[in-house]
């Protein structure tokens, strides 16, 4: 290993340092603030290495090009305004959290491996090291019973999601002789063409293992569990680092997937999105819970990024990279809200909770609009242009039907996000039960919305980034 | 840059009005005499040549070919001063009426004539799906915080119909730009270069559909008007006005400059279709309105008929019908404003709206009444005010290409007559049913009232101005809406 790669594993490094410098601080000065600072620290200095890293490949393992530079900025990104988050929320409860710190850092470097990998090893390296940490971050509050059960969930579920996902890399390896993703691109290409049986069923249990970790119908059962369940900075992990790292993932493994436009594996991915986008909106539709009916929106949302890693050609992966990044804002501005929100006993979860927002905290109320219009699309924000771009990608390839069933679902998704403006906008007259939000939580609030909102008048910076970055030096 | 301005003044005054505290009124009313001021001086100093009397083009988003081209010719003006207009007087009506959160209602009260002026000038189709959009989060804030008991219910129901359209019209936008990118090697949402698209056949057809429904929702026509009633009914005084007086037209005017002008041959065999749409709505809309004892939602249903109107000559795509819907469009801008303002200010009084309780208001409020039926002849009508420019003018337009339809259509003018004078005869006629002790009109309410009334007036008498000044813009989308070489109906 030379010194320049070395210096392409910075990043990767610092992280797992800052996981042991966590774990020895807990040992010689115990405290939740220096836990924090350390964990910030380490971050920080985390995001800023990323410019100063030539990309380059690390062996077979791991390419830090800079597609994975990107993805590498938004997973620490999200990783410190989670830090941010957990700090008044766990500060609320009596228990030890130094490890959770450690595990977030864990899990981080988890997420920047996935992005990362280039072969079948470094893969599943990455994911157990995030499956493995989130298994106890959800289930960190273990007073709550909800908490606990969804760590269980989680863990039964995902263990065998990653079985499923080993027994595909098997039969792939078994047929095509190689882990490696690159010397497997062509193989996989003939084999989906000539319909190859063991690699077509490789392809699909994988896509169990893939389709668990991205929460797409058929595999997202454990979604609005663990997302009630879960803490609520951990469920903003979830939803936005875990998947936005196994979406790198999947454009890094498939490549441009018009070269499988009219296969069997074309048709399955397609009955996946279709199927995400429309399960996901219909059962947000009764929901009363903002919890789930974010976790329900969110199998919809990585339906509509299916929609445009179907699409392929060069503008699939600026799309959903986009659309990841901007949803990854939204996200974490609900999630970050409920944990401002919370209270030892709870999180204000339920629509009643927020009925009347606007009026007695209007503040908060335009966070949460800022929020759910993002997550809608519209304009002013930078959802619209996400949408916008996944459409785009769609027609440019011709994929009108799935194109149209996303216009239509995305309609059906206004209502739901709608019912909780209306729940806000109502006026009760009584004084609002929510505690008050800390310094902390209403900067990174603050920060969040104006960054959606800053988006959604003008995403060409970030597009241009996006593009520079992603679609010249990706995969 | 001035008709740059002219939608940043509305959206700056929105944000200083937004925190302006109880002077917002004021912030309001200033931001929207100012913006009319930049709108007229703009159009006065503007001697350009072609098609666009003043424009400005500006990169936004090069990465995805979205500029933010603003441009104004002859067609679009009136509806820009139609718009700062009623945007004054819905300030100045929301003056008493609006007591809660006096500043961010004037936030979103900018913020909709914003998006509403953007609509009208913006010619980069993705900018002007941009504005389109805008409009419709703040509309659904006023309706759903400052509406009447349904709100809730309005206001989602106006935003799901609204919404849904929309995201296909994003589609066909997005379609057109693919298309048209792919077949000419220029991608682009510039409105210039998309005319002469050489789309033909399904693809057409289906993109020009996915902007019709948009449109069609907005304007609305049948059977896309259910969500009309309720959020006209449901919002407060001044988001009815923008509601009739603004948010419909944007439908029309984007039938007029996008839908026919872009695929003229597909809109030209779909032609019979939306006529036939048109006249459904006309009789369907009058026959509805009859039926209403509600005052607001009486004149809501009004609105359907008269856009039915905009429909039929649309389609009928010549000079005297696209001349007839420009009028209709004003004028049922100015009349059934100033009747929503009507029922506002009874409302106000009353805090009723039911006509059953109305009746014999004449002796209490002369001049509030003198008012309502003034625009109710108007409303019907009546030669010598505005809308019987337009009606009239769609009506001979439209008998030169389908004479059965255009019959048809004119049914109307008896069935309009029915409901207006019901409407006047209930609410202001006969004895009165309750004890009411109400103010006629005051100060500020006449000065609207009689600014309106000049206008609906005026309309009638001199309808020339506004041929004058839309002629030609008139005659240049006409050229290019033409289907090539005999196809069509």
């Amino acid at each position: 290993m030379s010194a320049s790669d070395l210096q392409a594993l910075l990043p990767l490094m610092i992280l797992g340092g800052t996981a042991l410098a966590v774990m020895l601080a807990a040992a010689f000065h115990q405290g939740h603030g220096t836990a924090v600072g350390v964990t910030l620290a380490g971050l920080v200095a985390t995001f800023a290495s990323l410019f100063r890293v030539a990309p380059q490949r690390v062996g077979e393992l791991l390419a830090v090009d800079s597609y994975a530079l990107f993805f590498f900025g938004l997973i620490v990104a999200v990783a410190l305004v989670v830090t941010g988050f957990s700090h008044g929320y766990l500060s609320r409860f009596h228990l030890k959290p130094e490890e959770y710190y450690m595990l977030l850092v864990l899990a981080t470097l988890g997420s920047c491996i996935l992005a990362a990998s280039t072969h079948f090893a470094s893969f599943f390296l990455g994911l157990e090291l995030l499956s493995v940490s989130l298994y106890v971050m959800i289930g960190y509050v273990f007073r709550r019973t909800t908490s606990m059960e969804a760590a269980v969930k989680f863990l039964i579920l995902a263990a065998a999601s990653s079985a499923f996902l080993l027994f595909g890399m098997a039969l792939l390896y078994a047929e095509l002789g190689s882990m490696s993703f690159e010397r497997l691109a062509d193989g996989l290409q003939e084999g989906v063409a000539v319909r190859k049986t063991a690699v077509i069923s490789g392809i699909v249990l994988m896509l169990t293992g893939i389709g668990f970790k991205l929460a797409v119908v058929p595999f997202h059962w454990w979604t609005p569990d663990i997302y009630q369940g879960a803490p609520a900075p951990v469920g903003g992990f979830v939803a936005t680092a875990s998947k936005g790292a196994m979406v790198a993932l999947l454009f890094r493994f498939f490549g441009d997937f018009s070269a499988y436009h009219g296969s069997t594996v074309f048709t399955v991915f397609s009955v996946v999105a279709v199927a995400s986008m429309t399960a996901g909106n219909l059962l947000a539709l009764r929901q009363g819970n903002l919890k789930r009916i974010l976790a329900y929106s969110s199998i919809a949302h990585l339906g509509y990024v299916l929609v445009a890693f179907l699409a392929g050609g060069d503008r699939a992966i600026e799309a959903a990279t986009f659309y990841i990044t901007v949803y990854a804002i939204a996200t974490l501005a609900a999630f970050g809200l409920l944990a401002a929100l919370s209270t030892r006993d709870g999180e204000p979860e339920l629509l009643d909770d927020f009925t009347g927002l606007a009026w007695q905290r209007p503040w908060l109320a335009l966070v949460l609009a800022a929020t759910l219009l993002s997550l809608i699309g519209l304009p002013l924000t930078g959802g619209f242009w996400g949408k916008f771009l996944i459409i785009a990608a769609g027609v440019k390839s011709g994929l009108w039907v799935l194109v149209v069933l996303l216009a239509l679902n995305s309609a059906l998704g206004l209502y739901y996000y709608l019912r909780i403006l209306i729940a806000a906008c109502q006026n009760t007259g009584t004084p609002s039960s929510l505690p008050a939000v800390g310094r902390c939580g209403s900067m990174l609030l603050g920060v969040l919305s104006l960054l959606t909102l800053a988006l959604g008048v003008y995403p060409a910076p970030l597009l241009q980034l996006v593009r520079s970055l992603v679609t010249a030096g990706g995969p | 840059m001035m008709l740059l301005w002219v939608i940043l003044i509305p959206l700056l005054g929105g944000l200083l009005a937004g925190l302006a505290g109880r002077h917002a009124r004021w912030v309001a009313l200033a931001a929207m005499l100012l913006d009319g001021a930049v709108a007229i001086a703009a159009w006065m100093q503007a001697s350009g040549e072609g098609r666009w009397v003043l424009s400005f083009e500006r990169e936004w988003i090069p990465a995805a070919g979205v500029r933010l081209y603003l441009a104004v010719d002859g067609f679009s003006f009136p509806l820009v001063l139609l718009t700062v207009f009623l945007g004054i007087l819905s300030v100045l009506v929301s003056w008493k009426g609006i007591t809660e959160r006096v500043a961010f209602f004037h936030f979103n009260l900018l913020w909709v004539l914003a998006g509403t002026l953007g609509v009208f000038l913006a010619l980069d189709l993705l900018a002007f799906f941009f504005f389109w959009e805008l409009m419709v989060i703040p509309m659904f804030l006023l309706i759903a915080l400052w509406g009447h008991e349904h709100r809730s219910y309005a206001a989602i129901k106006f935003f799901l119909f609204t919404q849904a359209s929309g995201l296909l019209m994003l589609v066909s936008i997005v379609g057109l730009y693919a298309l048209n990118g792919h077949a000419t090697g220029n991608y682009t949402f510039r409105y210039d270069d998309l005319l002469g698209n050489g789309i033909a056949g399904r693809a057409a057809f289906w993109l020009m559909l996915g902007l019709f429904v948009a449109f069609a929702v907005k304007l609305p026509a049948f059977p896309f008007h259910p969500w009309l009633a309720d959020a006209h009914t449901e919002a407060p005084t001044a988001g009815s006005v923008i509601l009739a007086g603004l948010l419909l037209k944007t439908g029309a005017y984007g039938l007029v400059r996008f839908v026919v002008p872009l695929f003229p041959q597909a809109a030209a065999d779909f032609a019979p279709v939306a006529m036939t749409m048109g006249v459904a709505g006309v009789l369907y809309g009058a026959m509805l309105a009859f039926a209403q004892t509600d005052f607001k939602r009486l004149v809501a249903y009004t609105s359907v008929s008269h856009m039915g109107f905009v429909l039929l000559g649309v389609f009928a795509w010549n000079a005297q019908a696209v001349q007839g819907v420009l009028m209709q469009m004003i004028c049922h801008g100015v009349s059934t404003g100033a009747l929503f303002i009507i029922a506002g200010a009874l409302q106000d009084r009353m805090h009723t709206r039911d006509l059953e309780k109305m009746g014999g208001l004449w002796s209490l409020t002369p001049r509030l009444a003198g008012f309502g039926l003034l625009f109710a002849l108007a409303s019907l009508g009546l030669p010598g005010l505005g809308n019987f420019i337009g009606e009239f003018l769609v009506l001979v337009g439209s008998f030169q290409v389908d004479r059965t339809l255009t019959i048809l259509a004119s049914l109307t003018l008896a069935a309009s007559a029915v409901y207006s004078l019901r409407l006047v005869q209930r609410a202001f006629h006969g004895v009165p049913r309750e004890r009411w002790q109400v103010a006629d009109l005051g100060p500020r309410e006449m000065a609207v009232m009689v600014v309106l009334a000049a206008a609906i007036v005026w309309l009638g008498l001199m309808p020339q101005p506004v041929f004058k000044m839309s002629e030609d813009a008139v005659e240049r989308m006409l050229d290019t809406g033409r289907p090539v070489e005999g196809g069509g109906p």
